[in-house]
């Protein structure tokens, strides 16, 4: 059987089961569809937390991301696993002694304020759909590579079964689906990273296989990291494990990028939410624990990855004829992940530094067919850039084409485009059930229609889901040119809103409804404006030279101290606000503050 | 009772903020800010600082989390407030 046979089996396989599993753990109330019942094991939820949160960009592009930045690459290593402690610590005990079902529920009742219930909402909900539309992306691109469908043919299919389990099984579906998704996706990860490992070093552990010595071929005996910058030097590019080498990777950029990712992660509605699912206090630490562990065993077989790659890449392709590339390179050149021009004709790749062309690859077609240029190289359309380098590489063939690279089965690349629909998925699934509850229960239920019955809340929730999805798929399958962009705002805001107002309603009691709503505001507009001037309107960054993604630590103080200034000058909360809070902080009696 | 609570809370913040101590000197200070004194040690194949950037960090994160869960069940039970 070849790949593409492969694939469809995994697929068919895996979607089957899904939807399975959310048959199984349909619900028909408020407390199942929104918060799995508060009876999942802390185990079940760290893993489905892990496939929450690790997005088609975790799976697909992170490694990719990191093989191209070297060391600074770090900031996403640290950023996105870091921002766990600070849920474990500082959130999700609380928020689960809290136990209601949304985000905004706590901002609004902590902070007696229904606008700044609202206003929590409205961030929610940005948040959230900024990262949705592009799961819903991801989950095409995955479709049209891997099983040759059209790309909005595999928008749909997506669409189809995100809706059928989260309408059907809400939180409860979504849960049990991302535990089997989780096992999918680690499993993808994982044999082709300990396959390229042990080709590349002989060492079956990646973590351990990038700090060894090279096994095979020119460079045998010498360590692989330092191959890697004897390579890059001779090259040009900035050596692998340099530091602070650039611009936009100085020391504070670095430290502000961290701190943004981590602040950010800690703000997710998405994973915040999912904290709310386990039965007490005690299961809430615990699986923040599981969740990081779980997320933990990619994050660190990612950077092993990367330096395989980028080892793998440049010493297949660098200097070496067009007409004995490797099969790979054939297969990923298909979809244009890869490309080269050869610019001074002599037929032989040269990889330098910079840009080979303008954009991404759009090939010359003539009757239907590509091209051919001399050496049988499909030509391009781009205009070329004056630099030395001829090749195009798409970062996300660092992970897509791994199992190729490292000479495995057929079989396995099947797996690989399993594990990165389960990772899109099961994101997606996660991101619409906080986009949706946030509607349905906190603008909905609680400010339009407090009356509504139970019955009627479901349906509510169903329906905005469904909406929900249909309009994903449409911004999937028309996306705004400037989602990747946005990326940038959904941390940033994440990190600028909702973490500091949630960890002042925890940690102060002295913290009040008009200080929350002000420095809320203060927070966005600072970080919301940076950005948007940043990224759209090509004023440099001009605060300190911090760059917009790592804007939001900056608005996270600034919220955090506006809140604290106008506190000072507000009337006290409320005796049974400060109650509340004093009670959030003791574990015992979770149980009970369930019902409501 | 009020008593103890305070005092259960002010142990609770003086865990955290140990546990948030480890947390940013392993990744702002061994991995950003040290990393590169840090780089003339090697582990193995590895720059030390630029372990701890991408991988070492990430695994005390994990024990930290442990840490605080043990210490937590353990006050908990200590000032009767656990489930």
């Amino acid at each position: 059987m070849g790949i593409l046979g492969w694939t469809y089996v995994f697929v068919g396989i895996t979607f089957a089961l899904y939807i399975f599993v959310a048959w199984k753990s349909r619900v028909s109330d408020t407390k199942g569809f929104y918060v799995a019942g508060m009876g999942v094991p802390p185990v079940a939820n760290g893993m489905a937390t892990a496939a929450d949160w690790m997005s088609a960009a975790s799976f697909i592009s992170m490694a990719g991301l990191i093989s191209f930045l070297g060391y600074p690459g770090a900031y996403y290593l640290m950023g996105w696993t870091g921002g766990y402690v600070l849920l474990a610590l500082l959130l999700a005990p609380y928020l689960r002694k809290f136990g209601k079902y949304t985000v905004p529920d706590f901002v609004g009742d902590r902070y007696y304020s229904t606008a700044a219930r609202l206003v929590a909402a409205a961030c929610t909900i940005f948040v959230s759909y900024t990262y949705v539309c592009g799961q819903m992306r991801g989950v095409g691109v995955v479709f049209s590579r891997f099983l040759e469908v059209d790309i909005n043919t595999g928008v749909i299919i997506g669409m189809c079964i995100v809706f059928i389990y989260a309408a059907l099984g809400g939180m409860k579906g979504i849960t049990w689906t991302q535990v089997c998704q989780y096992c999918v996706l680690i499993t993808a990860y994982l044999i082709p990273a300990i396959a390229i490992s042990m080709k590349v070093t002989g060492v079956p552990i990646p973590q351990i296989g990038f700090g060894s010595t090279i096994g095979a071929g020119p460079d045998t005996g010498k360590y692989l990291l330092d191959t890697l910058n004897v390579i890059a030097k001779d090259l040009g590019f900035v050596q692998y494990t340099a530091t602070f080498a650039t611009v936009n990777t100085n020391m504070l950029n670095v430290l502000c990028i961290t701190f943004a990712l981590m602040v950010g992660t800690a703000g997710l509605p998405h994973v915040i939410i999912r904290f709310y699912t386990v039965p007490g206090v005690r299961q809430a630490r615990a699986s923040a624990g599981w969740a990081l562990l779980f997320i933990a065993i990619l994050y660190t077989t990612a950077p092993a990855v990367a330096a395989f790659a980028r080892y793998n890449m440049i010493n297949t392709l660098e200097d070496k004829p067009y007409v004995e590339r490797p099969q790979w390179y054939t297969n990923w050149q298909k979809p244009g992940l890869v490309a080269w021009v050869d610019k001074n004709g002599d037929g032989i790749i040269q990889y330098r530094p910079g840009p080979a062309f303008v954009g991404r690859p759009n090939f010359q077609v003539k009757d239907g067919k590509r091209v051919l240029g001399k050496y049988g190289q499909p030509l391009l359309n781009n205009k070329v850039t004056k630099n030395a380098n001829e090749l195009y590489v798409d970062r996300d063939i660092m992970v897509l084409a791994s199992p190729e690279i490292g000479g495995l089965s057929a079989w396995v690349v099947g797996l690989v485009a399993a594990g990165g629909l389960a990772a899109a998925l099961s994101t997606a699934a996660g991101l619409l059930l906080a986009v949706s509850s946030s509607i349905s229960h906190d603008f909905y239920y609680r400010v339009i229609n407090p009356q509504a019955t139970e019955k009627q809340r479901v349906l509510v929730a169903r329906i905005f889901i469904g909406l929900a999805i249909v309009l994903a798929g449409y911004f999937g399958i028309y996306p705004p040119a400037f989602v990747a962009q946005v990326v940038a705002f959904a941390f940033g805001l994440a990190a600028s809103s909702i973490f500091p107002v949630i960890l002042l309603g925890i940690f102060s009691k002295k913290a009040t409804r008009e200080g929350a709503i002000t420095g809320m505001i203060c927070g966005i507009l600072f970080t919301g404006i940076y950005i948007i001037q940043t990224k759209f309107m090509g004023v440099g960054n001009w605060f300190l030279g911090i760059t917009p993604e790592g804007i939001g630590t900056i608005g996270m103080i600034i919220n955090l101290a506006v809140t604290l200034i106008v506190s000072s000058f507000t009337k006290a909360p409320p005796q049974e606000i400060q109650e509340l809070v004093e009670s959030v902080r003791i574990p015992r009696g979770s149980s009970e503050a369930t019902d409501h | 009772m009020e008593k103890s609570r305070e005092e259960y809370w002010r142990k609770n913040l003086r865990i955290m903020a140990w546990l948030l101590a480890v947390w940013a000197f392993v990744s702002y200070g061994l991995g950003i800010i040290l990393v590169n004194p840090l780089n003339h040690i090697h582990l193995g194949g590895f720059p030390l600082g630029f372990w701890f950037a991408q991988q070492g960090s990430i695994y005390v994160f994990v024990l930290l989390i442990l840490v605080y869960c043990k210490l937590m069940r353990k006050l908990d039970r200590e000032y009767d407030v656990d489930e």
